[in-house]
C-alpha cells in the first residue's frame, strides 16, 4: 500500500486556485523530488499536506498511511508521522529550542503510544542528533530561531526531522538560501535519515540539493499541475534546458 | 466656567476620629486627607486620569469599614510566590506580628507596623509619611491618609545588605458576608548605598476594597529591587497608589504582576529627583472574564543624567479590559535623559480590550526618549508551526502566550523572584485552563 496518495487535489488560497489537479504516489522508502518556477504551487502543496488554515481543498483526495489525510489537525498530521521542514521557519521568541523540541517530541510520542522520556533521557537523545547537524548546546539554549542565520535556521529544521522521526518528511526548499558548505550538511543530515520505510518529498527550485540527496523519481510542477514525472536524470535535463523547456512545450 | 456636579465621596464618613495622644502632625495629616478626598471625590472617568477606569461600581458597593482584628486568618502560601524571604503580613491593613517571621533579621533592617512606631518613636516617621503620598490628584491615596494608623514601616540603614527578600503580605479577609474596606499602608525608607530586594503580595478572600499607599524613599547610591505581586480574590476591588523618591545613584527596579481582583488600578508615581539614576518600572498582566486591571506610571525625569526604563506585557481574555497609562515627564534641567517604555497586550478573544496612553512631555532639549505600544493576537504564523510539530491548539498557545509574558518577566533583576513569579504566571495559565475544563 502506497503511503501518500494524491489524487486530483485542488486548492484555493483566498479564492485563488493554486492547485488543479495533483496526482501523486508515494510508497514507503521512496524519496520524491518536486521542481517547479516560483509560483508553480510547490509550497501551497506542502502547507495543505500539512495542513495549515487558509488553504482550502475545492477538489480531490489525500490518503495518507490509510486514513484521510485531510480530515486531520495540523497537529493530529504530525502525530500520525507527517513532517513539514518549513522554507521559512518562524522565530519564536520566549520558547528556547530545547523546551520546544522537548514538548514536540513528547506529544508525538504520546501519539505513537509511547512514555514521555524524562529530562536526562532527552538531553541524550537530542544531543545525539544535535551532533550530526552541527547544531550547539547554545543553540539549542536560545530561544527557537531567534537571531539564527540561515543556515543555522535550516539545520534546525532537519534537527527537528531528526527528533521527530517522521514516516514522510515534506521539506520545502530546505535549500534554500544556503551555501554550499551548509548545503552539504543538511543533506548529510536528511540523507542519514532515509531508511526503507520513511518516505521523503523534496520541494526544490533548484536541482544542486538533487546532486546530495538522490530522488528516485522527479515530478515537474508548473500552473498547479505536475506537467512531466521522471527518474533522477529529469532534474538534469531540467538544470540544462530550464524549465521553458518543459512548460513551454507542454502548454503549446 | 465653573459646572457644578454632585461629587461622590463614598467612605469618608467612617473616617476615624484621632485619638487625644496622637501627634499633632498625625491628626494635621489624617485631617488634611480627608478634606482633599472630599473636595475631590471619587474619580469619574470624566477626571482625565480616570478616563478609561470607572469607579461607579465601587461607589455602590457597601464596604463596612474594618471593625475589630479578624483572628482566624492564616497566609495562603500557595497563592503566594515562593520564596525564602523574611515575612511580615497584613490583615485587612492592621500589622500581624504574630503571622509574621523576621527573625534573623540582618542589623540595620527594621521592620514593623506602623502602629508600633507611631507609639514608640513618632518622630522618626514624621519627616516621612505622608510626604510622598500627597500630591494633587489623588484623591484615593488622600484617603487612604485619611484613614492612616497602621501598615508596614521598613527601615533600611545607611549601607545595610537585606541578606534575603523581605515579603509584605497584604491579606484581605472580608468578615461574614459584608464586604469590608481596608487601607493598607506602606512606609519604606531606604538610606544611602543600602541593597534590599522588597516584594509585596496582595491577597485575599470574598468581596473587599483594597485602598492601598505606598511611599518609598530610596537613598543616595541605594539599590532596591521592589516587586509586586496582585493576586487577590476575584470579588476585590484593589487600588493602589506608589510614590517613589530617588536620590542620586539610586537604583530602583519595580515590578508589578497583576492578575487578580474584579478591579484594580496600580498606580506608580517616581520622581528621579538627583542625578545618575536608574529607575526601571516594568509589568505583566492577566485579566481574563470581566476583570478590569489597570496599571498607570508616571516616571518624573527631574534632573540630568538619569535613565528610565518600562516594559509592560498584558494577556487578555474573556471580555476582560485592561488599561496602560504611562506617563514620562522630562523637565527643563532633566538633560541627558534616556526614557524607554513600552507595553505591550495580547488579546485572545474578540470581547477583551485594551486602552493604552503613553504621554511623553518634554521640556529638556537633549534628550533620549522613546515609547512604543502594540496590540495584538496569537502570532497565526507560530501558532501553525507548533502544531506542524504536533503541538496540540491549546498547549501550543499556552506556550506562545507565556513566552509573551515571560519576556516582561525577564525585567526582574533579582533571580530567586524573577523564579518565583515566572512559575506564578505559569501556575495562573495551568489553573485556567482547569477552570476551562470544569466549565
Amino acid at each position: 500500500m502506497a503511503l501518500l496518495e494524491v489524487k486530483n487535489l485542488h486548492a484555493s488560497v483566498g479564492g485563488k486556485e493554486i492547485l488543479k489537479g495533483i496526482d501523486l504516489v508515494i510508497e514507503p522508502g521512496e524519496v520524491h523530488a518536486i521542481m517547479g518556477p516560483n509560483g508553480s504551487g510547490k509550497s501551497t502543496l506542502s502547507y495543505v499536506l500539512a495542513g495549515r488554515d487558509g488553504y482550502e481543498v475545492t477538489e480531490g483526495s489525500v490518503q495518507y498511511d490509510g486514513q484521510d489525510l485531510l480530515a486531520l489537525a495540523p497537529d493530529e498530521r504530525a502525530g500520525a508521522g507527517l513532517f513539514l521542514g518549513f522554507q521559512y521557519p518562524v522565530e519564536i521568541p520566549g520558547v528556547t529550542t530545547m523546551n520546544f523540541l522537548k514538548t514536540a517530541l513528547n506529544a508525538v510520542r504520546q501519539y505513537r503510544e509511547e512514555k514521555p522520556l524524562d529530562a536526562m533521557q532527552f538531553l541524550k537523545y537530542v544531543r545525539e542528533r544535535a551532533a550530526m547537524l552541527n547544531v550547539t548546546d547554545d543553540m539549542l539554549r536560545r530561544a527557537l530561531n531567534v537571531g539564527f542565520s540561515g543556515g543555522e535556521k535550516k539545520r534546525n529544521e532537519i534537527l527537528q526531522m531528526a527528533v521527530l522521526e517522521p514516516t514522510l518528511a515534506v521539506l520545502d526548499e530546505t535549500d534554500s538560501g544556503l551555501d554550499i558548505d551548509a548545503l552539504k550538511v543538511v543533506a548529510e543530515g536528511v540523507n542519514a535519515m532515509r531508511t526503507p520505510e520513511r518516505s521523503m518529498l523534496i520541494i526544490t527550485h533548484y536541482q544542486r540539493l538533487l546532486d546530495y540527496i538522490q530522488p528516485d523519481h522527479v515530478h515537474v510542477l508548473a500552473n498547479g499541475r505536475i506537467l512531466r514525472s521522471g527518474g533522477k536524470e529529469l532534474a538534469l535535463e531540467l538544470e540544462e534546458k530550464g524549465y521553458g523547456a518543459i512548460t513551454g512545450a507542454e502548454a503549446a | 466656567m465653573t459646572r457644578n456636579v454632585t461629587k461622590l465621596h463614598p467612605f469618608a464618613d467612617s473616617a476615624p476620629a484621632s485619638r487625644s495622644d496622637d501627634p499633632t502632625w498625625l491628626s494635621a495629616l489624617r485631617q488634611d486627607g480627608l478634606r482633599r478626598y472630599r473636595d475631590a471625590g471619587l474619580p469619574t472617568p470624566r477626571t482625565e486620569a480616570w478616563k478609561y477606569t470607572n469607579l461607579r461600581r465601587l461607589s455602590r458597593m457597601l464596604f463596612q469599614p474594618v471593625g475589630s482584628s479578624v483572628e482566624d486568618v492564616s497566609v495562603p502560601e500557595d497563592r503566594l510566590p515562593k520564596l525564602d524571604a523574611y515575612r511580615a503580613v497584613l490583615v485587612n491593613g492592621r500589622y500581624r506580628a504574630d503571622l509574621s517571621r523576621l527573625d534573623g533579621m540582618p542589623k540595620g533592617v527594621h521592620v514593623s507596623g506602623i502602629a508600633d512606631v507611631l507609639r514608640a518613636s513618632p518622630a522618626k516617621l514624621e519627616p516621612l509619611l505622608g510626604r510622598l503620598a500627597v500630591h494633587e490628584g489623588k484623591p484615593l491615596a488622600d484617603l487612604n491618609t485619611a484613614y492612616l494608623d497602621d501598615g508596614f514601616c521598613v527601615f533600611i540603614d545607611d549601607g545595610a545588605v537585606l541578606d534575603k527578600p523581605l515579603h509584605l503580605v497584604s491579606i484581605g479577609a472580608s468578615s461574614g458576608t459584608d464586604p469590608v474596606c481596608f487601607y493598607p499602608r506602606l512606609l519604606v525608607s531606604a538610606g544611602a548605598d543600602c541593597i534590599a530586594t522588597i516584594v509585596e503580595s496582595h491577597v485575599g478572600d470574598g468581596a473587599y476594597f483594597s485602598n492601598g499607599a505606598a511611599e518609598i524613599w530610596v537613598g543616595a547610591g541605594a539599590v532596591l529591587n521592589h516587586c509586586k505581586v496582585q493576586v487577590e480574590g476575584a470579588e476585590a476591588y484593589h487600588i493602589a497608589d506608589t510614590a517613589i523618591h530617588l536620590s542620586d545613584r539610586a537604583v530602583y527596579d519595580g515590578f508589578v504582576f497583576q492578575s487578580g481582583g474584579l478591579l484594580a488600578r496600580n498606580e506608580v508615581y517616581a520622581s528621579l529627583d538627583g542625578e545618575k539614576i536608574e529607575c526601571r518600572i516594568s509589568g505583566a498582566y492577566l485579566a481574563t472574564g470581566k476583570q478590569h486591571i489597570d496599571n498607570t506610571t508616571f516616571i518624573d525625569h527631574v534632573k540630568p543624567d538619569c535613565k528610565s526604563r518600562e516594559v509592560f506585557k498584558g494577556v487578555l481574555d474573556g471580555t476582560s479590559r485592561a488599561v496602560f497609562q504611562g506617563k514620562i515627564l522630562v523637565r527643563k534641567d532633566a538633560q541627558k535623559t534616556d526614557g524607554f517604555q513600552l507595553n505591550k497586550a495580547l488579546l485572545l478573544s474578540t470581547g477583551a480590550e485594551m486602552d493604552s496612553k503613553p504621554e511623553l512631555e518634554i521640556y529638556a532639549d537633549d534628550v533620549k526618549c522613546s515609547h512604543g505600544a502594540t496590540v495584538g493576537e496569537l502570532d497565526a504564523d507560530a501558532l501553525f508551526y507548533l502544531r506542524a510539530r504536533g503541538i496540540d491548539l491549546e498547549t501550543a498557545r499556552n506556550l506562545l502566550v507565556a513566552a509573551f509574558v515571560d519576556d516582561a518577566v525577564g525585567e526582574i533583576q533579582n533571580a530567586a523572584v524573577r523564579e518565583a513569579v515566572s512559575e506564578m504566571v505559569q501556575a495562573q495559565f495551568a489553573m485556567r485552563n482547569e477552570d476551562e475544563i470544569d466549565e
